[in-house]
């Protein structure tokens, strides 16, 4: 794909405002370009802002300060080139797994007909098909995230947002979901901003690792404080040496005391 | 709770620390509730549950008539006709040939004369109340706006608004139906806003970031989410229809179950008033089924939330 999908994040910041007036500020400082194509995973500790960075990406928050775009087009507010995958998946429970994939098309003008096959292409995609009738309650939970993964690539994003998606998955469920999702982003090239606490996951899947510190509990607002870049060629084995490199230098930047900061 | 407490006794003890979705491959076999029968023998069991209480009543009623009990509240029962008298007059007003008086036969038109009456109000009270009540609870200033003034006009009760309708109005048709759709509107606006406002924020943000616009996510995600909420003011809506239809046909109105038994009451029928009474119970109760069938057939199905 050819489309630029290059996701800037310039100075942004995010204040939230409680109800007796007081603010926090979740997120300060925030650069970051993603390049068009690109797998970038978010490590962090709880509460440094990783889903606040997601979600004002998504267009669901709007920044306090600064500016997010994507292809050079400032975001305002949610919208179908930035598909979304939750951790609690998200699935409409009254539409079956067909009609569920083939919500965005339909919204978006599609025939019945034609959101029908792109849902059964996408569902091929995840290896669905045989669940198309189904309703999402029928489904294990690491269906259910394939469904909602289906979904959003019916749409033809041209980025990705995952907050924790396989974090409610079984240990297995999850691999198996990991090598899916290489294999997903191989195929269609697709910008992808990946919030992760595993930092396994976060090295086996992307190409650059954000690793962000700070957070209201600790009295600093959450910023990134190191970008790691992943220079693993190839398939990535989780037990070789490099790997477990990367991933080291990555957990120490995670617990990294505050003075650090 | 106890459903989710015999599920996980029975599972392997490994279980997830707090994981909200069911880990593994295959989703959980549906648990049956304990304590209840298997399902074909249950339904059985039900309805054989249903019959000894109307029946003792029954047997009470007929005794209370022969020995003239006199109940608390002061409730002579001598003054009551037999179950059986009153059977006879059903039978009669049902049927023009087991009548012989001037109700013979008057069920039918005093029904479809009752039915047209409630299913006007209801539908106006419906579409007003659904429209309203779900922009309401997805509008912070909507619902700032009509919240109070509806709160305020709620509990003034239906008979109160009688002797004004009577003269704003008059008596008849158009003053019946305008109880109705005021008493039914209450609880379907407050129903359908309770729903529109608990509509889970995730599948509201999941359609928005499909693509989805204002009115489509409140077509497609808020109307279907919120529709358990809003039956449920349906079917309060739809029972205070049939309270108000008695009150709003006391006056007016030669046909309809309320004037019958108003009819009745003035040349002291009381056998006339309880067939009335069994005839209004009926139509609400099956009334009540219809709505819950055609909101099944609506949904053929489908899961909703919740
Ligand atoms: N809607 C909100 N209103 C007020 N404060 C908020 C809101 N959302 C998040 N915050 C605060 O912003 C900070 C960052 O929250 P965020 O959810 O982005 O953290 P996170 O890194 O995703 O954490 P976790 O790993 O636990 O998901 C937290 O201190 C949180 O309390
Ligand atoms: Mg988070």
């Amino acid at each position: 794909m050819s489309r630029n999908a290059e996701v800037r994040f310039a100075d942004l910041a995010k204040r939230y405002e409680s109800p007796d007036g007081d603010e926090v500020l979740a997120l300060a400082d925030v650069d970051l370009s993603i390049a068009s194509g690109e797998f970038v995973a978010v490590v962090g500790a709880s509460g440094c802002g990783k889903s606040t960075l997601l979600r004002i990406l998504a267009g669901f928050e709007e920044a306090s300060e600064g500016e997010v775009s994507v292809g050079g087009v400032p975001v305002r507010g949610p919208g179908p080139d930035r598909g979304v995958v939750f951790q609690d998946y998200g699935l409409f429970p009254w539409l079956t797994v067909a009609e569920n994939v083939g919500y965005g098309p339909r919204r978006r003008g599609a025939k019945r007909a034609d959101a029908r096959a792109l849902a059964t292409r996408f569902l091929e995609t995840v290896g669905l098909t045989r669940f198309a009738d189904r309703y999402p309650g029928q489904l294990s939970g690491g269906m259910q995230q394939r469904v909602a993964i289906a979904r959003v690539l019916a749409n033809d994003p041209s980025v990705l947002l995952m907050d924790e998606p396989f974090g409610a998955l079984d240990a297995l469920t999850r691999s198996e979901l990991q090598v899916e999702l290489r294999r997903i982003h191989r195929e269609t090239q697709t910008t992808v901003l990946f919030v992760t606490h595993s930092i396994e996951e976060a090295v086996f899947l992307a190409d650059r690792v954000v690793v962000m510190t700070g957070g209201a509990a600790h009295g600093v607002p959450g910023h990134i404080s190191r970008v790691v870049p992943v220079d693993l060629a190839g398939a990535r084995d989780v037990t070789s040496a490099e790997f477990n490199e990367i991933k080291r230098e990555i957990a120490d930047l995670v617990h990294a005391p505050r003075e650090t900061v | 709770m106890t459903d989710a407490e015999t599920a996980t006794t029975t599972a392997p003890a490994e279980t997830a620390d707090a994981a909200p979705a069911t880990p593994g491959a295959v989703p959980p076999p549906t648990t049956t509730k304990p304590g209840r029968r298997s399902r074909r023998g249950g339904r059985l069991q039900a309805v054989l549950l249903a019959f000894p209480v109307p029946i003792v009543f029954v047997l009470v009623w007929q005794l209370g008539v022969v020995y003239e009990w006199v109940l608390p509240f002061g409730i002579q029962m001598g003054f009551l006709p037999y179950p059986l008298e009153v059977a006879q007059t059903l039978l009669g007003y049902a049927i023009p040939a087991f009548g012989d008086d001037a109700f013979a036969g008057k069920l039918w038109p005093d029904l479809g004369a009752s039915v047209l009456r409630v299913l006007s109000g209801f539908l106006l009270a419906s579409v007003l109340g659904i429209v309203l009540g779900v922009i309401m609870g997805r509008s912070y200033v909507v619902n700032s706006l009509f919240d109070p003034f509806i709160n305020l006009f709620r509990p003034i009760p239906a008979t109160a608004w009688v002797p004004l309708v009577a003269l704003i109005i008059g008596v008849g048709d158009q003053s019946t139906i305008f109880l109705i759709t005021l008493s039914a509107f209450f609880p379907i606006v407050l129903g359908a806003a309770s729903g529109a406002r608990q509509v889970p924020p995730r599948l509201l943000e999941a359609s928005r970031m499909l693509g989805a616009g204002r009115l489509q996510q409140l077509a497609g995600v808020v109307v279907p989410a919120a529709a358990p909420a809003i039956v449920n003011g349906l079917r309060v809506g739809l029972g205070l229809a049939w309270v108000v239809l008695v009150l709003g046909e006391t006056v007016g109105v030669d046909t309809g179950l309320g004037a019958t038994i108003t009819m009745a009451r003035n040349i002291v029928r009381t056998d006339l008033i309880v067939a009335g009474m069994i005839c209004i119970g009926l139509a609400g109760f099956l009334s009540d089924r219809l709505l819950s069938l055609v909101f099944r057939l609506a949904f053929r199905g489908r899961p909703l939330v919740k």
